[in-house]
């Protein structure tokens, strides 16, 4: 290997200058890297400019300590040596590039399809991908098996794609002894909807709009990760102001899905008086996101080289009037659940992760955290210098540190945004936008890869994005926090009971499309 | 005990009567969109801007504003940004639902018509219970589904309720573009529902296909698996729009004023 390359996370590197390794080594160079506290971020194929339906490897590590990212490349090839068996943080990304690339990592555990569903047959026959590499690894992929435990008094129970409530689709399959589940599968897929093949060849108009529906509950999220993307690509600098904007919608995002799922643990708990208050007030905190610019989720106001809204000083205080009252609402909603003994007693010890277990699922977020992992983009990767908490770590790992991390967070949300409007109101006057050129549309600097980190309400949303010789989009690699948090789910409710499941799956909330794209 | 009590007076009673009432909305909110009748020359930046391709040459004149299909837009104002006639005007007006897909088109200088309930909706006045399917929805026409649940809008006063199966429900609701993936669970769905069954789409995803219009995974919209009989625009479309459809659907009041 060469020497390996180490780039601070705010800056493009030229994607010739990442050392190539061979796809027997990988696995060991990416192993060594975990053990020194690096962390990954992306595994993705590059398609090869030589060679149709031919791609190689790129994969990309944080060390969230010192800011650094490196990254490591392969030539193009069709079989390699499998790290999930050794990093099994890596089990995902390797199925996705199987199914999309056709590349066998060999001696991956469990190496199915990730978004093609069960019931492909049919599916097939009208789909209307006409790539003959996905055809392919389709066809080597069928028949579609779930894990199964053996033995006669084990039973299995099957869950969706539709759910009894208004909520996305997804397939659970569980093995079951009892009431006690031995293991959990969960098959997503359901709602691919080919964001990151649209994305290729851009910047375009519609980029941001695409990103923006990534995962609709996180739209502020994933626009201002393309949005710093785009802007580390280009090398520009947004103005202050711009800084203060995108950390009010945000903040206000993270407010409100925070009020949101703890009312939903209320509800789940039996809990009503904070299951009925919090959904009223989650809506105030989306209201005002509305005031800012116009939409409840924040469509429309990140913009490449800053935002597209702005607050005068009035707006502001008004603002700050809103958000004190909304605030004071959800925290008496919270406080008074979080002193009743039945929500406590039903959380305490459920869905319980180690942090070991965590840190090898590469986990990040709010999971993440209340398993005492210090993992907060807002602290290891900032995007401005604008003052921020240092992580809120629980360390039991069960649905109740899960609460009692959203229950911090929401507070050290408030207080921001209300210091964030203060400061807006007296900032002078200045430009919203960076000055010269903005790189929505039209072509960047050529042969670059650049990396963008945000903490989103969920976790860290990771956008990889390198350009090809005429400055546009080779690939766009996104990754939604629930992608790192899936299987986290699925561990966490081994050893516990089936009606465990809605609880545990409140507290952590993963998104549906954010995984399946 | 106690503590619960101080903490329900606290938080005061909030539902809204509406729709005898009006919601206070963001004065920054993107409604039903106007447009004015201006001459274009060659100017095509709103065609350029636009993400979905919701702007179509107004029929026969080339030169003049274009028409406007709500059915696509997302209501990200783009046209409104780069447009140098001013053409494009966002009004408050939260009320866009449509029985008709025809009934999304927007063109300059038209007010939209009152229509007729259609006779199949009759029976469900005073009861009208709900399926939703997300078929590739982003989880924010999704989230302004659920919140018609809370306090503030209370849907169930209505006599609307979200169901937990098919075979309980009057109508599909379905969000998102109708992914690959989710065609034949939709289709199920839809099969195991007892008839009369109406569908109701929700959002431009379900509407025209939105931003997935031309995905290679995606169908373009509910209408091209199953019959509509209400459209209700937005990206997403406010909770209100979607009450206010749902409420059209008994006949409350008309969809459009």
């Amino acid at each position: 290997m060469n020497t390996p390359l180490r780039f601070s996370y705010t800056n493009a590197v030229a994607f010739s200058d990442i050392p190539v390794v061979a796809g027997e080594e990988l696995a060991a160079i990416v192993r060594g890297l975990l053990d020194d506290d690096w962390r990954l971020l992306a595994l993705f194929g590059v398609p090869d400019n030589d060679e149709e339906d031919a791609a190689g490897l790129c994969c990309v590590l944080a060390h969230d300590v010192s800011g650094a990212l490196t990254a490591l490349r392969t030539n193009a090839l069709r079989t390699y040596l499998a790290l999930t068996p050794t990093c099994p943080q890596a089990h995902l990304f390797e199925r996705e590039v199987f199914e999309q690339w056709g590349i066998v990592p060999e001696g991956h555990p469990w190496c199915k399809r990730v978004r093609r569903i069960p019931d492909a047959a049919e599916a097939a026959i009208h789909s209307k991908v006409k790539d003959k590499a996905v055809q392919e690894t389709q066809r080597i992929l069928r028949p579609f098996r779930f894990y199964r435990v053996g033995g006669e008094e084990v039973h299995e129970v099957a869950v969706g794609p539709v759910h009894a409530g208004v909520i996305e689709p997804g397939h659970f399959r569980f093995q079951c002894y009892g009431e006690n589940v031995l293991h959990l599968e969960i098959a997503l897929g359901y709602q691919h909807r080919g964001v990151e093949q649209m994305l290729v060849s851009g910047p375009a108009h519609r980029c941001l709009p695409l990103l923006e529906c990534t995962a609709g509950d996180t739209s502020v999220g994933h626009a201002t990760t393309h949005c710093v993307l785009l802007e580390r690509l280009a090398g520009v600098t947004i103005p202050p102001r711009a800084q203060l904007v995108r950390r009010i919608g945000l903040e206000l995002e993270r407010l409100a899905n925070h009020t949101g799922d703890l009312g939903a643990i209320g509800g789940d708990t039996g809990f009503l008086p904070t299951s009925s208050w919090n959904g009223r007030i989650r809506g105030d905190f989306l209201n005002l996101t509305a005031a800012v610019c116009g939409n409840r989720f924040g469509r429309g106001l990140v913009v490449p080289g800053g935002v597209a809204y702005d607050l005068s000083p009035n707006e502001c205080h008004d603002m700050a009037a809103r958000l004190r009252a909304a605030g004071r609402d959800v925290c008496g909603s919270v406080d008074v659940m979080l002193h009743a003994p039945s929500v406590l007693e039903r959380c305490h010890g459920v869905g319980a992760l180690d942090a070991a277990c965590a840190r090898n699922l590469g986990m990040v977020g709010v999971a993440a955290r209340a398993c005492g992992l210090e993992l907060d983009a807002r602290a290891t990767a900032p995007l401005s210098a604008l003052p921020c908490q240092p992580p809120r770590c629980e360390h039991t790992g069960d649905v109740l540190a899960r609460v009692l991390v959203r229950n911090h967070e929401l507070r050290d949300s408030l207080q921001m945004v209300e210091d964030d409007l203060a400061n807006l109101a007296v900032l002078p006057e200045n430009d919203l936008r960076a000055a010269g050129s903005t790189p929505a549309v039209g072509s960047l600097p050529p042969g670059k890869l650049a990396v963008a980190q945000v903490e989103g309400w969920r976790g860290e949303i990771c956008h990889v994005a390198i350009t090809d010789a005429d400055g546009h989009f080779l690939v766009y690699k996104v990754v939604d926090p629930s992608f790192h948090n899936w299987p986290g789910l699925a561990v966490a409710l081994r050893g516990n009971q089936i009606s465990d499941f809605p609880l545990c799956n409140k507290s952590f909330n993963l998104s549906y499309c954010g995984h399946d794209l | 005990m106690l503590r619960i009590v101080k903490e329900r007076l606290h938080q005061k009673y909030r539902t809204l009567d509406y729709p005898r009432k009006d919601p206070t909305l963001s004065s920054r909110y993107l409604g039903r969109p106007v447009l004015e009748s201006v001459h274009c020359g060659t100017c095509h930046a709103c065609y350029a801007a636009c993400p979905t391709g919701a702007l179509l040459p107004a029929p026969g004149s080339e030169d003049r504003t274009p028409i406007l299909d709500m059915g696509s837009c997302t209501f990200c104002g783009a046209c409104r940004r780069v447009c140098p006639n001013k053409a494009f005007v966002f009004t408050g007006e939260h009320r866009m639902a449509s029985f008709l897909r025809e009934g999304l088109i927007v063109a300059p200088g038209t007010v939209p018509e009152a229509q007729e309930l259609p006779e199949k909706c009759r029976m469900f006045r005073r009861s009208l219970k709900l399926r939703q399917v997300s078929a590739g929805g982003c989880n924010a026409c999704e989230a302004d589904c659920n919140v018609l649940g809370t306090l503030v809008y209370d849907l169930g006063r209505f006599g609307i309720d979200f169901v937990a199966s098919p075979r309980h429900a009057d109508a599909l609701l379905v969000t998102g573009p109708v992914s690959d993936n989710m065609r034949r669970a939709l289709l199920d769905t839809w099969q195991a529902m007892p008839e009369p069954r109406l569908v109701i789409a929700v959002g431009s995803c379900a509407v025209s296909g939105g931003l997935f219009g031309d995905s290679a995974q995606c169908h373009g919209g509910v209408a091209s698996v199953l019959p509509v009989d209400m459209f209700i625009p937005g990206c997403p479309p406010n909770p209100w729009t979607i009450l206010d459809g749902l409420l059209a659907l008994q006949g409350v009041q008309s969809p459009q004023r």
